[in-house]
């Protein structure tokens, strides 16, 4: 539903323009302001801490001291606090493990869910309901952290990129937003092509994945989320800080207070150590931020599949 | 099977023109065709199946594809499950060299483990900290999500309520790391808000190290952090409302707050006792990561809850058996919680959450 309208005001036939109905009364002045200062407010909260952060991460020595510290207003573009995170150094080797999980843990992750998805969305099929049964108890009966510390060392995981990955590869949420989706595919267009000779596989891959783009894209980026901000896995289980990602090192720095361990400048060249830290936090929300936009459409699709559904 | 197909040149899906005598193989495969068919029809009769090994033959595919997530959940999910016993034990990680001899070696003690941790002082505390947290939120942050879907739904231009629902959904992709650390920045020592106050000559006060608040400060976060993603749910659920209730009712005279009251918050109903039934299933679990990163800034005193307390005592400590015990006792109460909760919306007449299938 809210698809259909979003779409109707895409069609723009009358856009700008008010679709009040014609039997509702006309908002109120007192409404009007109450409602358009709680919707700025709201924004505000969320993009002022952005913005306090980007910009005091581009400030200069002398802007930060007359500020006293965050920087509200720019005044110049000061790029030193990068140049000196990226040259080298623990941040730098963090954000290309943070990568890495990422990439390889989402693709991995995507692969398999679509895959048991599928397998899991024609009822009557051999095991159908057990196989069903098996992922959904997963809600309901979950190991403590304790047994899945001793399993997880106990494979040989311990300081293993991998003890980042595979514990949480598959998300059973994940999922049953994708079956709900396959199982919304009309059975004929795949029946048609079972007769044509088709094996599932390949099924799978010319017919109902290009028509699930959207949704995947939506799982891919929940997925990729995760991995990007995997904090507490690290901190069970990569002792070994050449490994840390990025998040292991924005809470070093910035929580606990260690000083950014940057090889390269040194002395009076050294930006402000706070420009630094905020440089830290900006890189590390950066991906976040610049690919949410391309996602986000999808998501009202998406979700709302999943929580009718699940 | 499927192999042999994907080579063949010309078949497959694309080609539905490929008859008896069309190609070399077409014998077989319409053979094969056939049963598919009259598999499919036998199927649409309720009550009569293909004898296994025939479904085994059609689906095995399925099966594979179904295997690889099914072992990592085995491994990763159940295994750990069954690994919970180790709260019988008296886990010694010494006792072996893989945590596997360890556990088969260490002694069993029964209920021991439990016994130690219902007279230990610190595990109430937690337990009741988790409690109030989970109450404090039930008021203060529940409704949050509600009201931010209505007054969402209220925004007639399309294009500004896309950018407002795309700023307020942006900070549930933040990790925990970093919402603390916006809030740091916010309302530390030596955050922008203490900045302001001293320049305006007022004394500031530190909130983020303040366990007095620490309840305030953690709602706070947890509404900064998810209420906006939290009303995805209830915006598609007032998507479904009947607009023609809404002219119906304001034709028969009501006004913007009773048809809030008789139409949207009816229509919001089943969806709110859903959710309500999950968070109070979830009752003892309020968060993780965000208590253990601000657990040093406050104090054990407040920040401690069950899951904090069972990664320091299970695994900082490496008193694991106790560890589990205190795991174990979570899930099994969450457990209890979830099914109260179900069977009460249920009596209730509402479709609770796993009514179907």
């Amino acid at each position: 539903m809210t698809v259909t309208r979003r779409t109707t005001a895409g069609a723009g036939a009358r856009r700008g323009r008010s679709r009040r109905p014609a039997w509702e009364e006309p908002p109120s002045v007192v409404g009007q302001v109450a409602r358009g200062g709680l919707l700025t407010g709201v924004v505000l909260a969320v993009l002022l801490p952005l913005w306090v952060v980007v910009v005091t991460s581009l400030a200069s020595r002398e802007t930060i001291d007359e500020a006293g510290g965050l920087v509200l207003v720019p005044r110049e573009i000061d790029v030193s606090a990068y140049v000196t995170i990226f040259s080298g150094g623990q941040v730098t080797r963090a954000l290309w493990i943070s990568a890495l999980v990422t990439t390889v843990g989402t693709a991995v992750s995507v692969t398999l869910t679509v895959l048991a998805a599928y397998g899991l969305s024609r009822p009557g099929s051999v095991a159908h309901r057990g196989l069903l049964l098996y992922f959904l108890l997963t809600f309901l009966v979950y190991p403590g952290m304790v047994p899945s510390y001793l399993v997880v060392t106990g494979l040989g995981l311990k300081d293993s990129l991998w003890a980042l990955i595979l514990p949480s590869a598959i998300s059973v949420f994940n999922l049953v937003v994708l079956r709900a989706f396959f199982q919304n595919i009309p059975g004929d267009l795949l029946d048609s092509a079972r007769i044509d000779g088709a094996g599932e596989f390949r099924i799978l891959a010319r017919i109902v994945l290009p028509l699930s783009r959207a949704v995947i894209a939506v799982v891919a980026l929940f997925y990729a989320v995760g991995y990007w901000n995997v904090w507490f896995t690290a901190l069970l289980y990569i002792d070994d800080n050449a490994r840390f990602p990025s998040q292991r090192v924005l809470q070093s720095f910035i929580l606990a207070g260690q000083s950014p361990n940057t090889s390269g400048l040194v002395g009076a060249a050294m930006p402000p150590t706070l420009a630094i830290k905020m440089a830290v936090v900006v890189v590390t929300v950066a991906p976040v931020v610049l690919v949410y936009p391309f996602v986000q459409r999808h998501f009202v699709k998406g979700v709302i599949v999943g929580a009718v559904r699940g | 099977m499927s192999t042999r197909e994907a080579v063949r040149p010309g078949g497959g899906w694309e080609t539905p023109d490929v008859g008896p005598g069309g190609a070399s193989a077409a014998g077989s495969d319409t053979r094969r065709a056939g049963r598919d068919v009259r598999a499919a029809r036998r199927r649409r009769r309720p009550g009569r199946r293909p004898p296994l090994r025939a479904r085994l033959r059609r689906d095995w595919p399925l099966l594979v594809m179904v295997a690889p997530a099914a072992a990592l959940l085995l491994v990763f999910h159940y295994v750990p499950t069954l690994g919970n016993v180790v709260a019988f034990q008296d886990y010694n990680p010494y006792a072996g060299d893989s945590p596997l001899q360890a556990f088969l070696a260490s002694p069993w003690i029964g209920f021991g483990n439990f016994e130690a941790l219902f007279s230990d002082p610190a595990f109430w505390d937690a337990f009741w900290n988790t409690l109030s947290i989970t109450a404090f939120q039930l008021v203060f942050y529940f409704p949050l999500p509600i009201a931010l879907a209505i007054v969402l739904n209220g925004i007639l231009s399309a294009r500004l309520r896309a950018f407002v629902q795309s700023v307020v959904y942006l900070p549930h992709f933040f990790s925990w790391v970093l919402v603390v650390t916006f809030f740091v920045q916010m309302f530390g020592g030596a955050g922008l808000l203490a900045q302001t106050l001293r320049d305006a000559g007022l004394q500031p006060w530190d909130i983020m190290s303040n366990p007095d608040t620490f309840v305030v400060l953690v709602t706070a976060e947890a509404v900064w952090k998810d209420a906006g993603w939290g009303a995805v749910v209830f915006l598609a659920a007032l998507s479904t409302i009947d607009p023609h209730l809404y002219e119906a009712a304001a034709v028969d005279g009501a006004g913007r707050w009773r048809r809030l009251w008789h139409v949207t918050l009816p229509g919001l109903r089943p969806v709110i006792v859903l959710l309500l039934i999950l968070r109070l299933g979830d009752a003892l679990s309020v968060g993780f990561e965000q208590f253990l990163l601000q657990r040093d800034a406050v104090g054990r005193q407040a920040a401690e809850v069950l899951d904090t307390f069972v990664y320091h005592q299970g695994i900082t400590t490496g008193n694991y058996g106790y560890g589990a015990a205190a795991g174990l006792f979570k899930a099994v109460v969450g457990l209890v919680l979830i099914l109260a909760a179900n069977r009460i919306a249920h009596a209730l007449g509402e479709r609770g959450v796993y009514s179907r299938s």
